[in-house]
């Protein structure tokens, strides 16, 4: 029995615009950058629709633009033994971990007109992921200024987004499907020390298909952003 | 040549400061407008902010790694001889030297070369066309920009709220910021001395503003219009979200609300049986002029009504007045599930049965698919909430803000009461539903409320059969 509400709460409807989902298979993670420095170009310049990458990583440690040093663990000789690459990243956040299993989403998309807002578009991509592993049974939630989504304290997805000139934007989300999660200890992930991680094959007994992840986040991240998916294309471009 | 100021732009509702985490340019280089000018952090965010304007990046006032409130200037660019440009934010030609108050306000319009465009909507905001107007120099006043602009460039969002919260006219604070902007000390140092004054305007005071307290030192102002919620730990299962605007509107209105109004609650018993025979008999006939009329049409009709016969329930305290309300405009609570909306029914009183169902259906419909307008969630003069849709009894709402009274209806229900006619006294079956009423009680008496539920009941009671 509340009263409330100020003007400007009530929203207009836009159109829905087209969101293209690509699955592009396993891809180095240099050359995901670059892919979608000119996918952000061209969305700029509206040569392109709004695009969600969906692809998965060779193992590499990404240093986002608040990285601390210490927080990666390993040396350079044992990383070369583990097969783990370094690489600096252009997104916001600390340092993570990518590896085989596990589903990364890139979306580029025009922030612009109505959803021009940093924090806004960080909880949405939150909200597809709740709702993703919600699909498979899992619960999952937020956690008070610990960005991602979490399982109980352990995360089970990392979020690290950066928006380009024009409200364009790039990096996303990485959500452990089946990931091997020693891979981890690598790192200390985005800086939290307390809570390890977890990923959907460990909360959910029996297999979980890479393929149905990768259509149910599709899914969710069109409904989120009220945008009408493409169906997946399974070819890299 | 223009000195254009490069403020840290507003990002997103709840940012209120960015850091710089990088310049992508050195003092010196030559910048193209809208190419990228630095990058921010914030959270998990990287942005890149865009130059508001072509030129040459002659100072960078805030140093990578500096965390700054929105709104803060980071940088200068200076533009090309004879080129002007707005920035998102709104500049005009941006000198920083100038801030006197007396020339923004002498020369409000005589031209207007920048766009008015919403605060620092960055990145998304496109600076209009400027066409050059013989630019002062970097040092000298800015003549050709409007007050307007001024002010705006002159405060952060931050102290803008605080001004428009207080009804405070930022050009009238002395500002002892960055190129005379008024930061937060000084407008607070302003409302400090300003309530030693008293303050002939009070019945002028929009409602729901709490009149400034006579010879306070600001807690009033702050207990008045000013929430904070205590914070607690999670535990290990737990799950925490931020709450969203609506959400967060709501917490502080009703906070506040409770906090101002001497909340009261009154209840009353209605039956429903005459209302029910004319929805009976006239069903057909609304229906053929597509109309459904729900018990809360009937609720608002005969409010309306007998709002009209007690005006201090159709008022608000305000100050050391009162504000008797000259329209009757009802809220209707309306559920969103999650949420709540309470949009306006206009001059209810001007419009019958019929005309009062289908605006109902109109604004109800409305709000769930998030299609109101501003207008027509603002100003109510009493509310009525249906706790019973759900089958609750009744229950005890809290008042509004700027407003006297919110009625709340229980659950129709059918009951055995005792009726008595020609002398005897017999059980028949009828429907009644408990109604309930808040009323602030500096305002409203008790015995006006008991009087106002009467009138009520009597008038749901005796509705006659061809009001419809």
């Amino acid at each position: 029995m509340v009263h409330a509400v100020a003007p400007g709460t009530s929203g207009t409807a836009m159109p829905a615009r087209t969101l293209e989902v690509e699955w592009l298979g396993t891809v180095p993670y240099a050359e995901a950058v670059e892919l979608q420095r000119q996918l952000v170009d061209a969305r700029r310049v509206n040569h392109v629709a709004d695009r969600l990458l969906l692809l998965e990583h060779p193992h590499v440690i990404t240093l986002g633009s608040s990285a601390r040093g210490d927080h990666v663990l390993v040396d350079d000789a044992q990383r070369a033994l583990l097969g783990i690459e370094i690489h600096d990243s252009g997104r916001g956040g600390d340092v993570t971990y990518h590896g085989p299993g596990q589903l990364v989403g890139y979306p580029i998309l025009d922030l612009k007109p109505d959803r021009t807002d940093l924090h806004r578009y960080v909880r949405d991509i939150e909200e597809v992921l709740i709702r993703a592993i919600a699909a498979f049974g899992v619960v999952g939630g937020r956690r008070d200024g610990c960005t991602g989504v979490w399982v109980g304290n352990r995360k089970i997805a990392a979020i690290g987004v950066r928006v380009s000139s024009g409200w364009i934007t790039s990096h996303g989300f990485a959500l452990n499907v089946d990931t091997d999660l020693r891979f981890f200890d690598a790192i200390v992930p985005c800086g939290i020390r307390d809570g390890g991680v977890t990923s959907l094959a460990e909360c959910v007994p029996g297999s979980v298909p890479m393929e149905r992840v990768c259509d149910t986040v599709a899914a969710r991240f069109a409904d989120v952003f009220g945008l009408t998916a493409e169906p997946v294309q399974r070819s890299v471009s | 040549m223009a000195r254009i100021e490069v403020p840290m732009p507003q990002m997103g509702e709840s940012i209120a400061e960015g850091t710089v985490s990088r310049w992508m340019k050195k003092v010196g280089d030559e910048v193209t407008r809208d190419e990228p000018l630095l990058e921010i952090s914030t959270d998990k965010v990287d942005a890149e902010i865009p130059s508001p304007a072509a030129g040459t990046l002659v100072e960078i006032a805030v140093e990578e790694g500096q965390t700054v409130e929105v709104g803060t200037v980071v940088g200068f660019i200076e533009t090309e001889k004879g080129a002007a440009a707005s920035t998102p934010s709104g500049d005009g030609d941006g000198d920083d030297g100038d801030s006197t108050k007396a020339k923004a306000k002498s020369e409000p319009a005589k031209s207007e070369p920048a766009a008015k465009s919403g605060p620092a909507d960055a990145p998304a905001a496109k600076a209009a066309k400027a066409e050059p107007v013989a630019l002062p120099a970097a040092d000298g006043d800015g003549g050709d920009e409007t007050a307007d602009d001024r002010l705006r460039r002159r405060s952060t969002p931050l102290v803008r709220r605080i001004a428009e919260e207080h009804d405070v006219d930022i050009a009238a604070v002395e500002g002892t910021g960055r190129a005379g902007r008024v930061t937060k000390s000084d407008i607070m140092a302003y409302l400090e001395t300003r309530e030693e004054e008293p303050s002939p305007a009070s019945a002028k005071r929009p409602a729901g503003t709490p009149a400034p307290p006579v010879g306070g030192d600001g807690f009033w102002d702050v207990f008045y219009s000013q929430v904070r919620h205590p914070e607690f730990s999670p535990r290990a299962a737990d799950r925490v979200e931020p709450m969203d605007r609506i959400r967060r509107l709501t917490a502080d209105h009703m906070v506040r609300a409770k906090r101002i109004a001497a909340h009261v609650h009154s209840f009353i018993e209605i039956d429903f049986t005459q209302i029910d025979r004319v929805r009976q008999q006239s069903k057909a006939a609304w229906e053929t002029q597509g109309a459904r009329v729900s018990y809360t049409a009937f609720v608002a009709w005969a409010c309306a009504r007998v709002l009209r016969e007690f005006p201090m329930v159709n008022s608000t305290v305000s100050g050391d007045s009162v504000i008797y309300r000259g329209d009757i405009n009802i809220g209707i609570a309306v559920d969103l599930d999650p949420g709540l909306i309470v949009p306006v029914i206009r001059g209810a009183d001007e419009l019958n049965l019929v005309g009062l169902a289908r605006r109902i259906v109109d604004l109800a419909t409305r709000a769930r698919d998030r299609k109101l307008k501003p207008d027509e969630i603002q100003g109510a003069t009493f509310s009525v909430t249906n706790p019973g849709v759900l089958g609750t009894l009744v229950g005890m709402p809290i008042i509004p803000e700027g407003t006297a009274a919110i009625l709340g209806t229980g659950a129709i229900e059918k009951k055995p009461v005792v009726i008595e006619a020609d002398g005897a006294d017999s059980i028949a079956i009828r429907k009644r539903a408990l109604f309930s009423i808040g009323y602030d009680h500096r305002i409203v008496d008790g015995a006006d409320a008991a009087r106002f539920l009467a009138r009520l009941k009597e008038t749901l009671e005796s509705f006659p059969a061809d009001a419809g």
